[in-house]
This record gives C-alpha cells, sequence and structure tokens, in this order.
C-alpha cells in the first residue's frame, strides 16, 4: 500500500510493536495528534494517556507513560516508559487505583509533594480505563 | 580414625549438599539468561534514547536545567545498589567495600555522606554504620521501569531543592560472567549530556520541527534520562548477581565432589582395615587353638 507508515512502539521491556500501518494517533503533550505517511520530521514528547493506531482497518489501543515520539516522513519511532494493550490491562486494578488516588490527591494541595506523583498517578489510571474498554 | 559409620554419615551430608548446590546452580543460570534477556531488550530503547539526546543537546545552547547544576559539595549523597540475597560469592563483599572505602575519603574530606540503599545486603551492612536515608529491598527478583523511576523520584526533588549536593551511584558493573566491577558513577549533577555526540549526523535532524520547544523537551527529557542510567544499574546488577552466583554455586558443587571423593577413599581405607583386623583376630584365634591342640 502507497500510505504505509513503519510504526516502531520502543519500550524498556521489549519492542511493543514494530510494522506497518495506515494511521497513528499519539498523546502529545500538547495535545493529542495524529500522524499519516509522509508528515513532516518533527520530534515531540508524549504524555501519559492513549495511544492508538490503524492497521489493516482495525484500531489497535495502548496506554501508554511519558516518552516521546519521532517522526520521519516514513516511519514513526515511540519511545515510551510504559506500553500496555488493552488485553494486558486489568480493569478492576485501574479503576480501584483511580479511586485510591482521587481520595488522595483531594487530601494534597498543589504545593504538597506528592502532588505531581499522584496526578500522574491518577491520569494514568483513567488513560488505563478508557483503553481497556475500547478492547 | 573416625569409625566407619561416622565417615559414611558425612558422605550422605556432603552429597545433599552437592544435590543443593547444584540445584541453585541452575536456578541461577536460568535466572542469569532471563537477566541478560531484559538487557538485551533493553538495548535498543537506550539506544535510540542517547541518539536524540545527544542530538538535541547540540541543539540546544547553554542548556540549564536544575539536575545540571553544579554547587559546591558539602552535602553528598550515594546509592548503594547490591542484591537482596547471598551465596553469590564477593558480589556483595567487594560492593561493599568499594562503597565503604568511598564514603570514608568523603568524610575524610569534610563531606556529609548519607546512604540510600537499594538490595537487602548493602542495606544490613550498613544500618549501624552509616546514616540511611532511603532504602529498597527485596525488589530485585522481579522489577521493571517502575523500580528505577521509583529510586529516581526519591533522589530528583530533594536535588532540585538543594537538600544535597551531589549523587554517587555505586553498583557493580557487569562485564561477563565471572566477572563484576565495582563501579561509581556521578549522576548529580549529570554529566553534561551530548559530548559523545560526535558521531551523530548533523543532517539527519536538520529538519525537525519541536513540540513543545527544544528547551522544554529537554526538561522532560533529562529525568527521564536519571530513568535510563539507574535501570540499567538495575539490570547489571540483577544479571551479575546471577552470574557471580552461579560461578560460586559451580565452584561449591565442584568442591562437593572432591570432599566425596576423599571421604570414599577414607571409607574405603576404614573398611579395608575393619576387615583385616578381623582377619587377624581369627587368623591369630587358630593358631592359638592349634597350639593348644
Amino acid at each position: 500500500m502507497a500510505d504505509e507508515l513503519m510504526l516502531e512502539i520502543v519500550t524498556p521491556e521489549k519492542m511493543a510493536f514494530t510494522g506497518k500501518i495506515e494511521e497513528v494517533t499519539i498523546p502529545g503533550t500538547e495535545g493529542e495528534f495524529g500522524v499519516l505517511r509522509g508528515h513532516e520530521p518533527f520530534l515531540s514528547s508524549v504524555d501519559i494517556g492513549e495511544l492508538s493506531f490503524v492497521k489493516d482497518g482495525k484500531k489497535t489501543h495502548y496506554a501508554v507513560n511519558t516518552g516521546y515520539a519521532e517522526i520521519t516522513s516514513g516511519k514513526v519511532t515511540i519511545l515510551i516508559e510504559t506500553a500496555e494493550r488493552s488485553e494486558d490491562i486489568d480493569k478492576e486494578r485501574a479503576l480501584r487505583a483511580k479511586d485510591n488516588s482521587e481520595a488522595r490527591l483531594g487530601q494534597l494541595t498543589k504545593e504538597d509533594e506528592g502532588f505531581e506523583i499522584m496526578r500522574a498517578a491518577l491520569a494514568r489510571a483513567i488513560a488505563r480505563i478508557s483503553v481497556a474498554e475500547k478492547r | 580414625m573416625a569409625s566407619l559409620k561416622d565417615i559414611k554419615r558425612k558422605v550422605s551430608a556432603v552429597s545433599k549438599t552437592k544435590q543443593i548446590t547444584r540445584a541453585m546452580n541452575m536456578v541461577a543460570a536460568s535466572k542469569f539468561k532471563s537477566a541478560q534477556m531484559k538487557m538485551e531488550n533493553f538495548r535498543p530503547y537506550a539506544g535510540k534514547f542517547m541518539d536524540v539526546l545527544n542530538s538535541l543537546a547540540l541543539r540546544v545552547d547553554n542548556l540549564t536545567h536544575p539536575l545540571l547544576a553544579v554547587r559546591d559539595p558539602k552535602k553528598i549523597r550515594v546509592i548503594c545498589m547490591t542484591s537482596d540475597r547471598g551465596l553469590c560469592g564477593g558480589f556483595n563483599t567487594n560492593l561493599i567495600k568499594a562503597t565503604e572505602r568511598f564514603m570514608k575519603d568523603k568524610v575524610a574530606d569534610g563531606k556529609d555522606v548519607s546512604l540510600i540503599a537499594v538490595g537487602r545486603k548493602g542495606r544490613d551492612y550498613f544500618r549501624k554504620k552509616a546514616d540511611i536515608i532511603a532504602q529498597k529491598t527485596d525488589v530485585l527478583s522481579k522489577f521493571d521501569m517502575t523500580l528505577a523511576v521509583a529510586v529516581a523520584d526519591e533522589v530528583i526533588t530533594p536535588f532540585i531543592k538543594e537538600e544535597y549536593d551531589e549523587l554517587y551511584l555505586i553498583y557493580n558493573q557487569f562485564v561477563n560472567v565471572s566477572v563484576q566491577k565495582p563501579t561509581v558513577v556521578r549522576l548529580f549533577p549529570l554529566p553534561s549530556v551530548g559530548q559523545e555526540s560526535a558521531d551523530v549526523d548533523p543532517d539527519r535532524l536538520l529538519d525537525y520541527a519541536y513540540e513543545p520547544s527544544e528547551e522544554a523537551l529537554m526538561q522532560r527529557l533529562l529525568p527521564m534520562y536519571v530513568h535510563v542510567l539507574v535501570y540499567r544499574a538495575l539490570l547489571e546488577t540483577s544479571a551479575g548477581e546471577n552470574g557471580a552466583r552461579m560461578a560460586a554455586m559451580d565452584n561449591a558443587t565442584s568442591n562437593c565432589e572432591d570432599l566425596i571423593r576423599s571421604l570414599t577413599l577414607k571409607m574405603n581405607k576404614a573398611r579395608q582395615a575393619a576387615i583385616t583386623a578381623e582377619l587377624m583376630d581369627i587368623v591369630g584365634g587358630t593358631e592359638a587353638l592349634s597350639k593348644a591342640g
């Protein structure tokens, strides 16, 4: 296919995905963006959130942690600290983690030391739940 | 000479020990294999990460970041990364010795030194000897990037808040299965990045658009760089620990074999002696009888 795009998702544990895809949507720190073949060379940081790509007309979702994405016209390389497919997510656990971090966050103010950490934990839980619902 | 029964008991005890050491050797071998696999899997991530970090560092002039701040080092923290379990030869002992020497030198220079212990063996040793401000124990049997992130979080914020001025990481560098080298690396302030980037092709990245800006991107990548460094040290510790245990248990197994061999010889000698003594008795007895008759 002419509109093919190479995608590599690399995490410290493994190559989470390599293959040809048609389109990828990445949760950038400045907002979500989509990449098709022929995108201008581009480097963006990736935030906690939901990554998805279309391969053979089928959409696959991943819950991802922070990292960055390097985009050249025919290839996208995404380096992230974790990437979980919807099948691998324990939704019950994610829901518990969400309740837990919401409760803890309620007691903290922006100046507290743990605030950023809890906020990130909450964002991760929300991303996991949302991905888990899309299997 | 020990009695036949005693030697027999000893032989069976030693062969049981041998079974255990051989089993431990095989367990360590399989753990070592998976640790090595983990290192293998980490390589593409680390390689690509360093590529981008270096080429970014080339493009950002006058990089400033709290993690790069050089201050007069008065307060020093040391991360000592040992294994959780023993029976791995000199793996922990060598590392602990290196750590102790390093800390002694710094204290002699009039610095205030405190310790962060990763791994139970180091914690146990330094519990009464040093000021341990944080510890992570019983974590190394199964870990992933989250452990590295947890360790890094423990040290990043206090450094930015200027609670201390320098951070060193002491761990066993994995050279090969039988060689692990205690190594000291300075984590904070981060040694300037982008110096080994001579091999990065400047044309390759010429037309990049950045989002957010190069500087902002760099701010996000530096903490990740710390994660990479810590994770690599954890991986090397885990591989080294199991490699060292493999070698130690292999040694122990062959020592057991030697012991069994010499004990068996002793046992046979004792048995022979007992038979000879019995024969002498019989011969002596018949002789006495024939004389009497």
